[in-house]
């Protein structure tokens, strides 16, 4: 190669990387909404509320020595038993996950390389989308033995549309000069996807994924509602169990369990999304 | 179509090629002329008047619906007016997209794309994503891309059309000499009738739609070219005579 015909001086600037950095700014805003969280709270349980009714809500405190800080007392009360359900639902949730993000993600893909199967598809995802799911719980335990099953279904059901939706948004939506690019070198579609379409599709696969993640413990927890039949039971059983003898403070806690195992669920997938695309991707901030 | 180039030494001909699109718009009308090794031929034209098409046609993403498009279809290098770069590519891997399409080994995709990396003078950025480039050096990028594979045959459709006027002239340098290192034929369009002067031997005036070519101008300069040519008297006359016969174009 001759090197008297390169050109060694590009004079632009190269854009800095934004590395994010420690800001107090993050920090503060959840600390504060915590803070009165928890002021509002003690307001609902100690002031609001009628006292021959507070039981329904016990302060803070209590909940912290009555729930969190028994691990077991009586057959289903204390810390370890809601622990125990609340692994069996985080199961169910998991699993059930993993069954749509596969199907999802399958269906998207036909549906993005084929304009006559996404028409046909469309209307009934959206449709299961809308559908009160639960309300067809005898029509579910009529077609399906076995409660694991059928919570499973639940949850796939309730977590499939997001991730189907956002796919094949993100499927579809490649540069139609870079879709060109691809036709130029006679790419054949599997590569066209491969290369293409699917890393182009990630920033929304991600977003689909955090969303239906969440569904899934909703439709984990709810499902168990519907779907018992004794023994080991999921996290939403457990809460039914606690609602209907009133017992507050496990009541409590257990909802607090669960909420925290969809957060961190939500967290996590935040934070593998930044692990996967946040070099290249940049979110639509302002700053 | 596929046929070979009429003559030996044209690598690219258009003979009588017309196109009307599906819905009625017919957008080329009768176009014919060729390019030769070595040659440089930009098209000016009205916005609209089918400029574009005439690339595509080239490159065969628009199949011509009258006449006749000879080129090697494996020759082409075509750059688009923005950049396309993968945003989830670095630059490098951008650089080695083509020849990873045409399932190169990756060391030797690899070798060739850091010598085009090195031609448009992007040495040291080869890790960096697309967004932490300027639009000059995505632009580079993209030429590299296009590098890799020695094209015969270039396209340009309005590759610089975006950039301020500085980079626009820094890069029409680098262009330039590409063009006589690599010795590919050019196809270049722009709206810029000082930037289709400096960079062409020989410019063709487009009329609006449909179009046809009316006027065409060799341009006498020798190369290498020097960016003070713009400012020479004979330079600024032929510029005059195509902005005329450009008038003429609109009407
Ligand atoms: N796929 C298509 N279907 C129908 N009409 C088209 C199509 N592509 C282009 N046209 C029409 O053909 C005409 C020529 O388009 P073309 O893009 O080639 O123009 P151009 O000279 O490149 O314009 P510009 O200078 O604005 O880039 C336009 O009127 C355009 O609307
Ligand atoms: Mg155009």
């Amino acid at each position: 190669m001759n090197t008297a015909n390169t050109i060694t001086n590009p004079v632009e600037e190269v854009i800095p990387d934004k590395t994010d950095r420690f800001s107090f700014v993050d920090y503060i805003g959840p600390i504060i909404v915590f803070v009165a969280f928890i002021a509002v709270w003690y307001l609902l349980s100690s002031v609001v509320l009628p006292e021959q009714k507070r039981f329904l809500l016990p302060t803070p405190h209590k909940v912290l020595t009555d729930g969190f800080f028994v691990w077991h007392s009586g057959e289903r009360r204390g810390l370890q038993p809601i622990l125990l359900s609340l692994w069996d639902s985080a199961k169910i949730a998991l699993i059930g996950l993993s069954i749509t993000i596969v199907v999802g993600m399958s269906l998207a893909v036909l549906m993005s390389s084929s304009r006559w199967l996404e028409r046909a598809t469309w209307p009934y995802l959206v449709a299961v989308q809308s559908a009160p799911v639960l309300a067809l719980t005898p029509l579910i335990r009529a077609l399906i033995d076995g409660t694991r099953t059928q919570r499973l279904l639940v949850v796939v059901l309730i977590a499939m549309f997001p991730i189907v939706s956002n796919t094949l948004f993100g499927l579809l939506s490649a540069d139609k000069s870079q879709h060109e690019l691809f036709t130029l070198q006679g790419a054949s579609k599997w590569t066209r996807l491969v290369k293409l379409q699917f890393p182009a599709a990630l920033p929304n696969i991600f977003v689909g994924l955090r969303i239906s993640a969440g569904l899934a413990v909703i439709g984990a927890v709810v499902g168990d509602f519907y779907f018992r039949q004794g023994g080991v039971v999921g996290i939403g059983a457990q809460i039914d169990v606690y609602r209907n003898r009133l017992w507050g403070a496990e009541l409590i806690t257990a909802i607090i369990l669960a909420s925290t195992l969809g957060l961190v669920v939500f967290l996590f997938f935040g934070w593998v999304s930044r692990r996967a695309i946040g070099k290249w991707h940049i979110t639509n901030r302002g700053h | 179509m596929s046929d070979a180039p009429a003559s030996s030494s044209a690598l690219l001909s258009f003979n009588n090629v017309s196109m009307t699109f599906d819905e009625g718009t017919k957008a080329l009308d009768n176009v014919s002329f060729s390019i030769n090794a070595g040659e440089f031929v930009t098209v000016v034209g009205p916005s609209g008047c089918g400029k574009s098409t005439l690339l595509r046609i080239a490159s065969n993403l628009e199949a011509n619906t009258g006449g006749t498009c000879a080129i090697d279809r494996n020759s082409i290098g075509y750059v688009f007016q923005d950049a396309t770069l993968m945003p989830w590519r670095t630059v490098a891997r951008n650089v080695e997209l083509i020849a990873e399409l045409h399932k190169l080994p990756k060391s030797e995709r690899q070798r060739l794309a850091a010598e085009a990396i090195e031609l448009v003078g992007l040495n040291g950025f080869e890790e960096k994503y697309p967004r932490q480039l300027s639009g000059g050096m995505r632009m580079r990028a993209s030429l590299a891309r296009s590098l890799v594979m020695k094209p015969k045959v270039f396209l340009f459709d309005e590759p610089f059309g975006a950039l301020d006027e500085i980079t626009r002239e820094r890069l029409n340098d680098e262009l330039l000499r590409l063009f006589q290192h690599e010795g590919f034929a050019g196809l270049f369009i722009t709206h810029s009738i000082t930037e289709a002067v400096y960079m062409s031997t020989k410019v063709l005036v487009m009329s609006a739609r449909p179009g046809k070519i009316i006027a065409s101008f060799d341009v006498p300069f020798a190369y290498p070219r020097n960016h003070d040519l713009r400012y020479e008297p004979e330079f600024g006359e032929l510029c005059g005579k195509i902005s005329h016969a450009l008038r003429g174009a609109h009407e």
